[in-house]
């Protein structure tokens, strides 16, 4: 059922429908499908701002068909860390480019001049971006949308000016409230003059036998709504884990030299949720309604004259630009997301980097000569508000250095220690002990979603696990993913989506795979995955792990670097790589 | 989250003529502000009447109004007492019975498009084999709203 893949090449502007039935066959859809189209259209050793380097969108064969299958996978070389890039995004783009037809989405090329792309069903056009170039994220979104068509079941996806200016964490905004954040893609789409994608279509999705199609449908509708399975995204939503991680000493603060922060009740998800949360909205089919919006309202005269801000928040950037920038007001935090989604930059990359240049300017490794005057300090969102501004702008050589990410930053200016990335890509928000480490350390885009360590040193806080059961946990979690990152599913629901579910599933679609098919299948994605990594030059024997982790308490105290280098010893048996 | 009583919408029926003179009942945005776009009622609506995944095949429409930012605008046939569809269609393709319901006869719709002209809410559309889109108020939609916009209510005549 799925098989149709849209090739758009930027130099020749043109573009081509191909039936790449095989692939679908094979890898499934979704990331299975995405990775293979990268080892195809990627040549090894590719710088990942050249025009060699491919962009490719992929959705897989339940997207549009059942509750919380929202997502769309982007695969690309990673400028940031020059290895496997892989993000995910939600919105309306996974629906958007199912009802126009295409299952997957190959960009080759750069163009020659601003650009965006325009697809409606079948029709692709490459226009004049030039207009638009250098305006920021937010606002890109309303003007799209006056020009273009397919009102209400469109899809808009933009950089601002971090990608433009090749910022090597920038993203792409998707319909304003959802990213693909990680890894740098909006960097590749700033490389080939691509500033936007906007998606539509008009074709159904006919079922094989649509009685049992609602049968499985009811099923799943009703765990997704009427059980727990979703409820901590639907109420307070992921800022929840601000006061669960404080209390378990796992919230990284003021760039991991604390676990908790004295001020996270402050920014907690409750308070957010009380007193700024005015509406959620959801992905295209998703009942849940996960996107918290809060309503910042600053005073700009003394006339009872206010602007408002419309913000998305969730717990990542709130650990980001929050208690890891020490940042001690939801006002604060708002802002400094809103600056993010702005300038279209990755708001975890951002926190981290800011964390690093707040602690090096502290310990005397760089000076105010280097911030240009700016004396960076733990909850200084003026101070960081400027600094984000510098670093888009790039403004001197220790900015330049900041856009590059916190490994090449520190690589020139010393306080590797305290620079916290693995696998090249700065850490999200947990530090709850030796299985997140492992876990972003190994995981194919070093994401805490990859296989969600976190939650593996959590269970371990109750009941101790040992290094063996932490790895098996780790590889199990690496190659279920891959199968669910094919269908795709939004992983707030990997709950409702049981093996059992998802055989189900497809099985109403027209697609029968049984339990050992899918094991099968996501080791082999996972291997693929790793194929590329390697080829690209990812080493996991000498991964650099900072060694702040060994010194701030975490979860499940203080971590040993034994345990850790055990466990990557084991990891590395088990996958038959030793 | 207002639990939704999933799966009991099913396809309309044709009421038993011993209940025809209970009042009608139709589809009614209770709570417009609530809604979150996630678009369940559209799916749900094409999925229990046409048997597909779809947004055009769906009688009723969530619309944004400025993206994601704004506010959903949520479109629905407000089953009229005088309904202007019908007096348009000139091959009597939509009927109004004697309840007030009115009855589309897919087979009698030539595609013209006069009704979708005569709904100034754009209640209706038509359909990718130029068959008209008619809100049958069998509540299916209502039964996969998951923050309790949709409802059903009787029509006082």
């Amino acid at each position: 059922m799925l098989r149709r893949v849209l090739y758009i090449d930027l130099d020749k502007k043109e573009s081509f429908v191909e039936d790449r039935g095989d692939l679908f066959e094979e890898w499934l859809g979704g990331t299975g499908v995405a990775t293979q189209l990268l080892l195809e259209e990627c040549p090894q050793g590719t710088d990942p701002l050249s025009p060699e380097a491919p962009i490719i969108f992929g959705i897989g064969p339940l997207t549009a068909l059942f509750p919380a299958m929202t997502k769309t996978v982007a695969t690309f070389k990673s400028p940031l860390n020059g290895e496997l890039g892989e993000s995910y995004a939600g919105g309306r783009l996974a629906m958007s480019m199912r009802f126009a037809g295409h299952e997957a989405i190959v960009i080759r090329g750069a163009a020659d001049r601003p650009c965006y792309i325009s697809i409606r069903d079948g029709e692709v056009k490459i226009k004049d971006a030039r207009s638009i170039w250098g305006i920021p994220a937010t606002v890109v979104g309303y003007i799209l949308r006056d020009v273009e068509k397919g009102v209400g079941r469109r899809s808009i996806i933009r950089i601002g000016p971090g990608g433009e200016q090749l910022v090597k964490y920038a993203g792409v905004v998707v319909d304003t409230y959802r990213h693909f954040g990680r890894l740098g893609l909006g960097a590749v789409f700033g490389s080939k003059n691509l500033k936007a994608m906007v998606v539509s279509g008009t074709e159904d999705v006919e079922v094989p036998d649509p009685k049992r199609y609602r049968e499985i449908y009811n099923q799943l509708y009703r765990t997704v709504v009427k059980t727990d399975a979703m409820e901590k995204y639907h109420d307070i939503g992921t800022p929840i884990n601000i006061n669960v991680l404080n209390q378990l000493k796992g919230l990284p603060t003021r760039n991991f030299q604390d676990s908790s922060f004295e001020a996270a009740e402050k920014i907690s998800g409750e308070v957010l949720a009380d007193n700024y949360l005015f509406r959620r909205v959801s992905c295209a089919h998703c009942p849940i309604g996960c996107i918290h919006i809060g309503m910042l309202k600053t005073s700009f005269s003394r006339h009872h004259e206010y602007e408002i801000r419309k913000i998305s928040y969730d717990f990542e950037l709130i650990y980001a630009l929050g208690s890891n920038l020490g940042v001690t007001s939801p006002e604060g935090i708002l802002e400094l997301i809103e600056a993010c989604e702005r300038q279209g930059i990755d708001a975890i990359s951002t926190g981290v980097v800011l964390a690093w240049a707040t602690e090096a300017l502290e310990r005397g490794l760089i000076t105010t000569e280097d911030t240009l005057g700016l004396a960076l300090k733990w909850d200084d969102v003026e101070g960081y508000l400027k600094a984000i501004d510098e670093i888009v702008k790039k403004k001197n050589e220790f900015y330049s250095a900041l856009a590059e990410g916190v490994e090449v930053a520190s690589e020139k200016y010393g306080g590797r220690e305290f620079a916290m990335a693995l696998g090249g890509n700065e850490v999200p928000g947990y530090h709850t002990g030796p299985a997140s480490i492992v876990g972003l350390t190994v995981g194919v885009r070093h994401s805490h979603l990859d296989n969600a360590g976190y939650g593996i040193d959590q269970k371990a806080a109750k009941k101790s696990l040992s290094p063996e059961e932490m790895v098996d946990a780790i590889i199990q979690e690496d190659d279920a993913r891959g199968v669910y990152n094919s269908l795709i599913g939004c992983l707030f629901a990997r709950g409702v989506y049981s093996t059992e579910n998802i055989i189900e599933a497809l099985g109403s679609v027209g697609i029968e795979r049984s339990v050992e098919d899918l094991e099968i299948l996501g080791r082999k994605i996972f291997e693929e995955k790793y194929r590329f990594k390697v080829r690209e030059g990812f080493d996991l024997k000498k991964a650099r792990i900072p060694a702040r982790f060994y010194e701030t308490v975490s979860t499940v105290g203080m971590v040993d670097p034994e345990t850790v280098e055990t466990m990557m010893k084991i990891y590395r048996e088990r996958r038959g790589w030793a | 989250m207002k639990e939704a009583e999933a799966g009991t919408g099913g396809e309309s029926k044709e009421a038993p003529p011993e209940r025809a003179k209970r009042k009608r009942r139709r589809l009614k945005v209770a709570h417009p502000e609530r809604c979150i776009g996630c678009l369940s009622c559209m799916f749900a609506c094409s999925r229990i009447n046409a048997g597909r995944a779809s947004l055009d095949r769906s009688a009723i429409r969530v619309k944004t109004q400025g993206g994601l930012e704004g506010d959903f605008a949520v479109v629905i046939c407000r089953a009229c007492k005088d309904p202007p569809c019908v007096a348009a269609c000139p091959r009597g393709a939509l009927e109004k019975r004697g309840d007030g319901r009115v009855v589309f006869k897919k087979d009698l719709c030539d595609g013209c498009g006069a009704c979708a002209d005569a709904c100034l809410i754009r209640a209706i559309s038509m359909d990718a084999e130029g068959k008209a889109i008619k809100c049958k108020h069998c509540g299916a939609c209502v039964a996969f709203c998951p923050h309790g916009v949709l409802e059903m209510e009787e029509v006082e005549e």
